[in-house]
């Protein structure tokens, strides 16, 4: 018979303080692992919203970004006829001719200035941005200098506010406008007219890239091999959803970081729970010999501490859990070598990591309880008792 | 109070596992404290060295992707204190496969030992990369990681510029801080573009006569430029490099938030351990007491045994450390600040002052209950 689990329960809540430490210790090694872990998935978030996926991102041939992609408007009057491109209401293809460059705000955080995305665009580009909405104030008008800018600019950005006028290609730019589009990137995006943001940058020929919506997936993957072998375009097609989730990596310097901080704290985690059952084991030396007087096998007293052990650091999982929680929503920032500009995004604790930090909790619990929980068990009846 | 000295130590010893045990988990938790610190004075601590006391680097105001015209070198060398500028271009691109990465720029090379004069290779190398139009020049942790020689050839295909260029490795240099860059002819790269997208530069960097006179130029520069249709920012080198580790997030919290939360894990460790040592002795302080001992005595003596075991667990700490730290600057330059990140001296002291702060403090608790304990009290103790 196994010894009843209210036994460990009524040991841990007797031993308060040390349990609430050892849980505490533990507690924080998990924060520090899901906080990291919430950094990342928040990114994946806004980058896995970004992209529809029948829309296909063309760039000139070999350009990984479309920063320094460049496409003419010659091409892309050819592109536009191609077959597969699904058409609008109105009846016109659902093409769109971007202009991506990026320009430098000052920013609470960094007071030198951040990059941020300015995408020159047009009516049709707009329409293809799922779920994109006007937040406050209005859309661009066409040959005026004016911008809209993403909601999470306007949240980090003081000067970015309705009304505000930023300065950069040959003039003031005023912002007349804050949109948003759920959780994508288009949030940490600058929209303006495509014209005068090319004839600003003087590139009214040749600009950056291309968007084409198809009218359905086998037509999406027909399209990207159609204008990859194109050799008069000569020019790169990648699913508008492949080229954000590719984005993800951005946050990869941290991500080690992150990991490398939890796995040595993880070591020492593991010794201080080791400490604390081994302390445990060596005051309960007379109780052993009762239990094992009483019948309770040697197994028996192996599973019980170190069922013990993965309960204390369960229970270090579970608080390391809530400490994380207020980090859910925290919007911050991070840098794209991609776009060379700052895409923000939420810290997102989901449910997924919780599990993840308690099971991680219980893992340092197993490590570190079952060298004491072995010790436990192999305690010899009469010398167990004898023992002060 | 040192006449305790060996009590303290015999006590320390006294439960070896546990002992062992502590020291072991504060050494972990130290160790990521010096590496985390040693990567924190890097960056914002970290002393220029020399030769890069005396560079500043200036690039479009708009940002790093935006160039400038290359006629703005006239007027950066007039400036009072520049003794040389460069146009030194970020090519990108990819060699053989994307994932080979190292920095790669187009340079002036008649000009670049005098900007890096930390660069060494011998003179008939720098003359042959100077000379050949279409001659590189890489660092020596390329050529070993790649196993290139002098005189074999190597292509990039670029994805900024829509060209693909072959050089012919001229020159292998040595540095010690930064030898993973690669180096090229400015020109050759213009001639492979067309004619009306050549003359440009992303970055100047310059030379100044003097460290002093380092933060005068770059304002100077800047405000030369301030109303032209493409303005500029000058700064240090370091403050330049500083630019990209911001890029990656808010690097300053995320560190120092770490590192609380290491410090506080320590601090819990030692207190429990401290706890449980101490209440395992109850009875043997009634003993001290009964012997003579004075309650300052008992209290000396127990923060004694935590300051000695926080102690050993720091200085396993920095040795760890250090060992990190030297794995870290094996590793690619990534980030230019972490190839030459060591443990300093001061921060070792610092994580070993941490240490023993930490370790007295969290048993001053326990120590200072049992030391105030009345005799006959601890004498009934049963454990």
């Amino acid at each position: 018979m196994a010894i009843p689990l209210a036994y460990n329960i009524r040991n841990l809540t007797v031993r308060k303080t040390t349990t609430l430490m050892t849980a505490l210790g533990v507690a924080l090694t998990v924060a520090v692992l899901l906080a990291v872990l919430a950094l990342v998935a928040g990114l994946q978030t806004a980058f896995q919203s970004s992209g529809n996926p029948l829309q296909v991102l063309i760039m000139r041939k070999s350009s990984t970004a479309e920063l320094n992609s460049n496409f003419s408007r010659a091409a892309f009057q050819d592109l536009k006829f191609k077959n597969g491109i699904a058409r609008n209401k109105a009846g016109e293809p659902m093409a769109s001719l971007e202009m991506v460059t990026v320009i430098n705000l000052e920013s609470v955080d960094s007071p030198s200035g951040m990059n941020i995305t300015l995408r020159g665009i047009t009516p049709i580009g707009l329409e293809m941005r799922d779920g994109l909405k006007i937040e406050s104030g209005r859309w661009f008008q066409s040959g005026r200098r004016e911008i809209v800018v993403g909601k999470s600019i306007e949240k980090r950005y003081p000067n970015a506010h309705i009304g505000d006028k930023l300065k950069f290609g040959r003039g003031d730019w005023e912002v007349v406008g804050v949109m948003s589009a759920g959780e994508s990137a288009v949030n940490s995006e600058v929209f303006a007219d495509l014209n005068q943001v090319s004839s600003d940058y003087n590139r009214s020929e040749v600009l950056s890239s291309a968007l084409v919506r198809a009218t359905d997936e086998v037509a999406a993957t027909a399209l990207i091999n159609d204008l990859k072998t194109d050799q008069k375009l000569n020019v790169d097609a990648i699913a508008e959803k492949e080229y954000y989730a590719s984005q993800t990596n951005s946050a990869a310097p941290i991500k080690y970081l992150g990991v490398f901080v939890a796995v040595i704290m993880t070591v020492g985690s593991c010794f201080a729970a080791m400490n604390t059952m081994y302390a445990a084991v060596a005051r309960r030396a007379k109780e052993i010999g009762t239990l094992r007087v009483l019948g309770f096998s040697r197994g028996g007293i192996l599973l019980s501490f170190f069922v013990e052990s993965v309960l204390l650091s369960g229970l270090g999982g579970i608080l390391g859990c809530i400490l994380v929680l207020p980090l859910n929503n925290i919007t911050t920032g991070i840098g794209s070598f991609t776009t060379f500009s700052e895409i923000a995004f939420q810290f997102r604790v989901t449910p997924a990591i919780m599990v993840v930090g308690v099971l991680f909790g219980i893992f340092m619990g197993a490590l570190g309880g079952f060298f004491p929980a072995r010790n436990a068990a192999k305690k010899e009846i009469l010398v167990a008792l004898r023992e002060v | 109070m040192f006449r305790y000295l060996p009590l303290i130590l015999k006590n320390a010893l006294r439960s070896r596992r546990r002992s062992i045990l502590t020291i072991c988990s504060v050494a972990a938790s130290l160790c990521l404290l010096g590496v985390l610190m040693a990567i924190y004075h890097a960056f914002y601590f970290g002393e220029a060295t020399p030769a890069q006391a005396l560079r500043l680097i200036t690039r479009n105001r708009i940002s790093l992707a935006t160039v400038m015209p290359i006629s703005y070198r006239q007027k950066i060398l007039q400036v009072p204190g520049v003794r040389e500028a460069m146009v030194m271009q970020w090519f990108g691109g990819v060699y053989k496969e994307p994932k080979n990465v190292f920095a790669r720029f187009a340079v002036e090379p008649a000009r670049l030992f005098t900007l890096y004069p930390e660069y060494i290779t011998s003179d008939e190398e720098k003359k042959a990369f100077i000379r050949e139009r279409t001659a590189c020049m890489i660092g020596r942790a390329i050529a070993d990681k790649y196993n290139i020689k002098l005189g074999d050839r190597l292509t990039l295909s670029g994805d900024i510029f829509p060209v693909t260029l072959e050089f012919t490795v001229r020159s292998i240099y040595d540095s010690k801080d930064n030898n993973e860059t690669m180096y090229f002819n400015l020109d050759y790269l213009f001639e492979s573009l067309p004619a009306g997208r050549r003359d440009f530069a992303g970055t100047f960097v310059i030379l100044a006569d003097n460290p002093s006179s380092v933060s005068g130029i770059a304002k100077t520069i800047d405000d030369t430029y301030r109303n032209a249709t493409v303005q500029t920012r000058t700064e240090t080198e370091q403050a330049f490099q500083l630019g990209f580790i911001s890029f990656l997030g808010n690097v300053k919290v995320f560190l120092l938030s770490i590192c609380g939360a290491v410090t506080f894990t320590i601090l819990l460790v030692s207190a429990n351990t401290m706890a449980m040592s101490v209440r395992e002795r109850v009875r043997e302080v009634g003993v001290l007491k009964t012997l003579g001992f004075t309650n300052a005595a008992i209290l000396g003596i127990i923060l004694g045994e935590a300051a000695f075991l926080s102690l050993i667990g720091g200085i396993a700490g920095c040795i760890m450390a250090s060992g990190l730290t030297f794995l870290v600057r094996q590793a690619p330059a990534f980030i230019m600040q972490l190839k030459t990140l060591t443990l300093e001296p001061s921060v070792a002291a610092l994580i070993l002052l941490a240490g023993v702060v930490i370790g007295v403090a969290s048993a001053f608790i326990p120590a200072w209950n049992a030391s105030r304990t009345p005799i006959l009290d601890s004498l009934r103790y049963s454990g």
